[in-house]
């Protein structure tokens, strides 16, 4: 019986688990043992499952005996702490939901769970998945496995550094601003954020309502093709997904990077990107040119630049709605010794919230009050229009739209988290992104001083297909994504 | 623009955040500094461009007016705070 290598990916796995060389029980006790093990150095979960976790893999072996298995069935997954789980601690990382319990799961962990996939545990994050490192975690930072004085990237942190850190070979984020693409760029592993409307959003804590989706992180593309197919298309519980059929997301496989036009985007590398990471893209397109694809790099997307404060108007806006609903009533955290109702009310959001949550409430209620909707909220909205034309006309005569990830390699714990227009600027080239609504893919493409560097592919609406396609062929002629950080501990 | 004081006080009771002096001075300089940062919008010409509130607008989404399961009691009131019989009981809003 071969040993269980636990950097494997979940493909990798299937194969074994199918062929009986080790059944889903030892592979997922191996697992919790590692992500036990590397957990003081990383604080990537908030909350293990180790028991429902090996009654999942029970059940994935009976599925594997029975024939019954899909791609996923026994393969261990860690979820962001964002997705409710039923039974299961959902805390948003927030001091407001500590000791929240769900009483049903979210309809991508129901579907997760029917896959035959099994969770081992909910992994950290920022705040209500406001911020770009994993800092603004009410249970401490998340450490990048690359580096440990340096973040993850956020606000999926704790999932991306858990696959980074070889725990798990797949988890899921959720991408408002970057918050999947980012911290896959910054960990050095494949994130992608699906089209707005292809993930279902039921039973996910919400933040901004009309540019979040859940999506995938895995070290390679054929495993995010399986977590996305297992999870996309219409949900009767959320009415914003699109009835689009859900595609086998290897289809685009095959055709490599032979004739695929590439529109390369010049102010996306102006002054604010490293210049060792606009090498290592750089490097990254020639590999794709020399490889038969048709690099175009007069494409114009110049509302693009506005698409920060287009974000930092709308996203806070729809949070300052969204959550209104913590007023310490209904559940969560609740001061209950104050005078009246709404001095309740006001301590219990004053004391639960954290800084960076409660400036974006504040963001967004001024944004949307009265005599400045219409100079903020409106304008913006009429922005983000302008925003959409563009990546819509760019991707008329171009396959995908190529762009760094984020500006810099990860920085270091604390440098920016007293500084939140700095932080804000991690998610410049990512935020234009989930503006538009389009799918969008960061890929490992090089290694600046042992830190990872990640490209962005950006597609077509519900053309996830291509971005994977692209990915798995850079990936058959580079080695980035093979790369690994150092063992910890 | 700088936000005062009373600005910050003023938006933090309309979002019912209770907040120290401390967080009265600092959010007023962090949020002046976004918002001056929110400018540039004022430079780009939206005349007769219409506002995106969602990607990909889907119109008229209905279902079937069909009763389904619902969540017993005893589960949606597991997480209440306060609860009195099958009630969230809370502090009275008139004296």
């Amino acid at each position: 019986m071969p040993s269980i290598d636990l950097n494997a990916t979940a493909h990798e796995h299937a194969a074994h688990l199918r062929a009986g060389d080790y059944t889903s029980r030892a592979l997922t006790e191996a697992t919790l043992a590692l992500l036990h093990a590397q957990e003081p150095a990383l604080n990537a979960y908030i909350t293990f499952t180790d028991a429902l976790a090996l009654e999942e893999a029970d059940a994935a072996d009976a599925r594997l005996k029975a024939g019954t298995a899909g791609p996923l069935t026994g393969i261990p997954v860690g979820v962001k702490d964002l997705l409710s789980t039923r039974g299961i601690q959902t805390t948003a990382a927030s001091k407001m939901l500590t000791g929240f319990v769900p009483i049903m799961d979210c309809t991508v962990v129901e579907r997760l769970k029917a896959s035959g996939a099994v969770i081992v545990g909910k992994t950290n994050l920022d705040e209500f998945a406001m911020g770009s490192s994993t800092e603004h975690s009410a249970f401490g930072p998340t450490h990048n496995p690359w580096d440990l004085s340096r973040v993850p990237g956020g606000s999926s942190g704790g999932s991306a550094a858990t696959v980074a850190a070889g725990g798990v070979p797949l988890s899921l984020g959720t991408d408002t601003g970057g918050s999947i693409r980012q911290p896959a760029a910054l960990c050095g592993i494949l994130g992608l954020k699906p089209t707005y409307g292809r993930v279902s959003r039921f039973g996910v804590v919400a933040f901004a309502s009309s540019l979040e989706q859940v999506g995938p992180f895995s070290r390679d593309a054929e495993d995010a093709a399986s977590l996305l197919g297992a999870i996309a298309g219409v949900d009767p519980l959320d009415s914003t997904t699109a009835p689009v059929p859900v595609p086998d997301y290897t289809e685009g496989f095959a055709r490599g990077l032979e004739g695929l036009r590439i529109g390369v985007p010049e102010s996306f590398f102006g002054s604010g990107l490293d210049d060792a990471v606009r090498q290592s893209i750089e490097v990254a397109i020639d590999a794709m040119a020399s490889n038969g694809a048709i690099i175009d790099r007069d494409i114009a997307l110049p509302s693009a630049s506005a698409a920060l404060p287009v974000y930092y108007i709308i996203a806070p806006s729809e949070a300052s709605a969204n959550l209104a609903r913590y007023d310490g009533v209904k559940y969560g955290f609740s001061v209950t010794d104050g005078t009246s109702v709404e001095e309740e009310m006001a301590l219990t959001r004053g004391r639960g919230f954290g800084p960076e949550v409660k400036r974006r409430i504040m963001l967004g209620t001024y944004a949307l009050s009265a005599g400045y909707y219409d100079a903020y909220y409106r304008k913006a909205q009429r922005v983000r229009t302008l925003i959409k034309r563009e990546f819509d006309a760019a991707l008329e005569s171009h396959d995908v739209i190529l762009t760094p990830t984020s500006p810099t390699t990860a920085f270091r714990l604390g440098e920016k988290v007293d500084d939140p227009l700095a932080m804000y600027l991690n998610d410049l080239y990512t935020i234009p992104v989930n503006i538009a609504g389009n799918p969008g893919i960061s890929i490992p493409c090089g290694l600046v001083e042992g830190l990872p560097v990640g490209l962005q592919l950006i597609g077509r609406p519900f053309e996830e297909s291509t971005l994977l396609g692209v990915a798995h062929g850079y990936g058959q002629v580079t080695d980035w994504h093979q790369r690994r950080p150092p063992a910890l501990g | 623009m700088a936000l005062s004081a009373d600005e910050v006080r003023y938006i933090a009771k309309l979002a019912r955040v209770a907040l120290t002096d401390d967080e009265v001075a600092r959010l007023g300089d962090q949020l002046s500094n976004i918002l001056d940062n929110f400018q540039m919008l004022n430079e780009i010409d939206t005349e007769g461009v219409p506002p995106t509130a969602q990607s990909f607008a889907l119109h008229n989404v209905a279902r079937a007016d069909a009763t389904r399961p619902s969540f017993a009691p005893d589960e949606v009131l597991k997480n209440a705070p306060r609860r009195e019989d099958d009630y969230i009981r809370v502090r009275g809003v008139l004296d």
